[in-house]
């Protein structure tokens, strides 16, 4: 059969060469544009003047930055589970939890080298996963939700009562002096901090020109790096025969059967992939502040990673880190405006009508930023059920056509002119 | 020789005896049509075959193989594909996607992790889908999403996925159902173009006697559960017992 598809279809090459060949260059500018965004966010992310109103909405410090990477590294391991396959797994944040208990374990244990850490907290959650994922992944839909977040809020109810031993119950795990930690050698005078041989997680250097000033630290891009990583990696696999396999699952498992396809060990795969990027995510989040606690592994942190990866696009490549941007930086930023703050805005407003925009305004900003968030998951889900990316791709073609109709309304114009002269 | 042995088999839904005793031997390289009224039993029976169901007694075997007890993939490996009454297939994929699933199933089999390929440098797996979707003259829609295209279509595509595993015994759940006329005269042609170019064993279960007699070697008549004959279709069409069974009361 071989033999005779190459003779009879030599002009079906080509055209298949091209489309790889167009879509292997936007998966390099897409993961090139990430990389620079990455690599620049901390002067990107500081738009505004430090001594300006909008200084407020500055983003660029390391401790926000490092959890939109972080938690960027979560929503696109979810996405490869959820975006791919479409088990909602509601049950993230226990392999988020994990990876960082194993992560501090490291440090008290091994060294404050973050690598060891890291690879631990990977490969427990991958460890979990399968476990987790092995009986959950016995029913789909609705079931397999509710399964995985039984498992979730066992494991968080667990390190809160049982499991003390190991997750130092309420107060969290943290680091001490007493701890062994076999290669640094036993510490003496103050705690010692995380570092990637060396290169301490909360060096930072401060570069000030003309009102602005950016920070650059090393724990920042030791996560973008991951991310970058992590992105790569989701990349390949979407374009693999394995993420054809996967949506394939999504799409039809009648079909996937009668094809000769066991769909279990595909999802199960796919499962173990999605906690090994939160046990990776979990680890970091050790790494750059080096305590875990239980809360980290509650329903509402599992539900968090849903929502960034829908906001943003569910089975897009794109969308789950922008997602998890979006909601990261409402959580601190818009958090952070409070009445004072709203009353300086306002203040041109004569006193009765200042004090009524502010009463409007209050809501949904400060504490109330969870209504705000929620109304623009609501907006976007009802107007762009594919996310964010949707949105964006949406504008595009509107942009395009405008620029394919200006050159045709040009040489309509031109034709006329000739045809008068 | 007989690819598909059907041995007594019986299978009971609660207090709907749906088979009883059914005893079928398809010969390979044939086209063998199962018939029957509605409620006759004929999906049982097929999903009998493809391990969706499991007889109550009996023994069904492929190739000298038992089937029962395997799982659908399991019996799909074994060279056994099956196209349904709606046609199955990938919806949300495109119609090019949708023919890689099945080859690379073929090359692969049940489960590779094979994450680091990239799909578009797979040119063989390609090739062998785009030289089938034109062997169904669907090549010009290979960009397309399935979901889109016309029920014709899409059981052109379906019969596609299925053929470009090259398996030994097709099975076909009503392949014309619900379909008009040319619709339908096309699959029969598509069918015996099939049957022409490859060797392979199709079972067919249809209603439409305008098929059945334009495709069959022989011809299973299946009521209440019980295998009423089993004959070539010339002796079939006249037999007294079938139209009984079949046609009821009515004489035509």
């Amino acid at each position: 059969m071989t033999d005779a598809t190459q003779t009879a279809f030599p002009a079906q090459t080509p055209r298949a060469e091209a489309a790889r060949d167009a879509q292997g260059r936007r998966d390099r500018m897409l993961l090139l544009i990430v990389a620079l965004l990455a690599l620049a966010a901390p002067i990107l992310l500081n738009p505004f003047p430090t001594a300006s109103a909008l200084a407020q909405f500055n983003a660029g410090y390391p401790d926000l930055m490092q959890r939109f990477a972080i938690y960027g590294i979560l929503a696109i391991g979810f996405n490869i589970l959820f975006g791919l396959t479409g088990y909602l797994s509601f049950g993230h944040a226990a392999f988020l939890g994990v990876g960082s208990y194993s992560a501090v374990w490291m440090f008290k244990l091994l060294s404050m080298n973050v690598i060891p850490a890291i690879l631990l907290a990977t490969v427990i959650g991958g460890l979990f996963a399968l476990v987790i994922g092995f009986v959950s992944l016995r029913r789909s839909g609705i079931y397999f939700s509710i399964l995985t977040l039984a498992f979730a809020q066992m494991c968080y109810n667990l390190a809160y009562s049982v499991l003390t031993p190991i997750s130092n119950g309420e107060t969290g795990l943290q680091l001490s002096l007493s701890d062994p930690r076999v290669l640094d050698g036993p510490s003496s005078g103050s705690l010692p901090v995380t570092s990637l041989f060396g290169a301490e997680m909360r060096e930072a250097a401060t570069i000030t020109l003309g009102g602005w000033s950016w920070t650059f630290s090393v724990g920042y891009y030791v996560c973008a790096a991951l991310l970058l990583l992590a992105f790569w990696l989701s990349i390949r696999i979407f374009r693999s025969p394995f993420g054809l396999m996967l949506r394939a699952v999504k799409s039809n498992q009648n079909r996937m059967a009668y094809t000769g396809l066991s769909a279990r060990p595909y999802t199960l795969a796919a499962f173990v992939i999605s906690g090994m990027y939160a046990g990776l995510a979990g680890g970091l989040l050790a790494s750059m502040d080096p305590l875990a606690g239980a809360d980290r592994m509650q329903w509402t942190a599992s539900g968090e990673v849903v929502l960034m990866t829908i906001l943003g696009g569910a089975g897009t490549l794109l969308g789950p880190v922008l997602g998890a941007g979006v909601i990261k930086y409402f959580e601190n930023i818009f958090s952070k405006i409070n009445d004072a703050i709203l009353h300086q805005w306002v203040a041109v407003l004569p006193d009765g009508l200042e004090d009524a925009v502010v009463a409007v305004i209050h809501p949904f900003v400060g504490k109330g930023w969870h209504l705000t968030l929620g109304l623009i998951f609501m907006a976007v889900v009802i107007f762009l059920p594919g996310g964010l990316v949707e949105g964006a791709r949406r504008a595009g073609a509107v942009v395009r056509r405008r620029d394919r109709n200006a050159p045709s309304v040009e040489s309509d114009a031109a034709a006329r002119r000739a045809a008068a002269e | 020789m007989s690819i598909l042995e059907v041995r007594d088999i019986s299978k009971r839904f609660g207090g709907l005896q749906a088979l009883s005793d059914v005893n079928i031997s398809v010969a390979e390289n044939t086209v063998h049509a199962i018939i029957g009224p509605n409620g006759a039993g004929k999906s049982t029976l097929l999903n009998c075959f493809v391990g969706k169901l499991i007889p109550d007694t009996g023994s069904v075997s492929f190739d000298g193989q038992s089937v029962l007890g395997r799982k659908p993939h399991q019996i799909n490996q074994m060279g056994i594909s099956r196209v349904f009454q709606t046609p199955e297939i990938f919806a949300d994929l495109t119609v090019i996607e949708n023919m890689m699933v099945p080859c690379f199933a073929h090359r692969d089999g049940p489960f590779r992790l094979h994450a680091f390929e990239s799909v578009p440098k797979e040119r063989h797996i390609t090739e062998m889908a785009e030289a089938m979707l034109d062997d169904v003259s669907m090549l010009e829609k290979r960009d397309l999403h399935a979901g889109s295209l016309s029920r014709g279509d899409k059981r052109r595509l379906e019969m596609a996925m299925c053929l470009v595993q090259e398996p030994r015994l097709l099975l076909l759940d009503e392949p014309t159902a619900g379909m008009a006329r040319a619709d339908t005269n096309n699959t029969i042609q598509l069918l015996k173009d099939i049957r022409r170019t490859r060797n392979l064993t199709m079972v067919i279960i249809e209603h439409d006697m305008h098929v059945v007699f334009s495709l069959a070697d022989r011809i299973t008549v299946l009521a209440q559960g019980t295998p009423l004959v089993e004959d070539v279709p010339e002796n079939i069409k006249g037999h007294p017992k079938v139209r009984e069974a079949y046609l009821g009361e009515a004489q035509v």
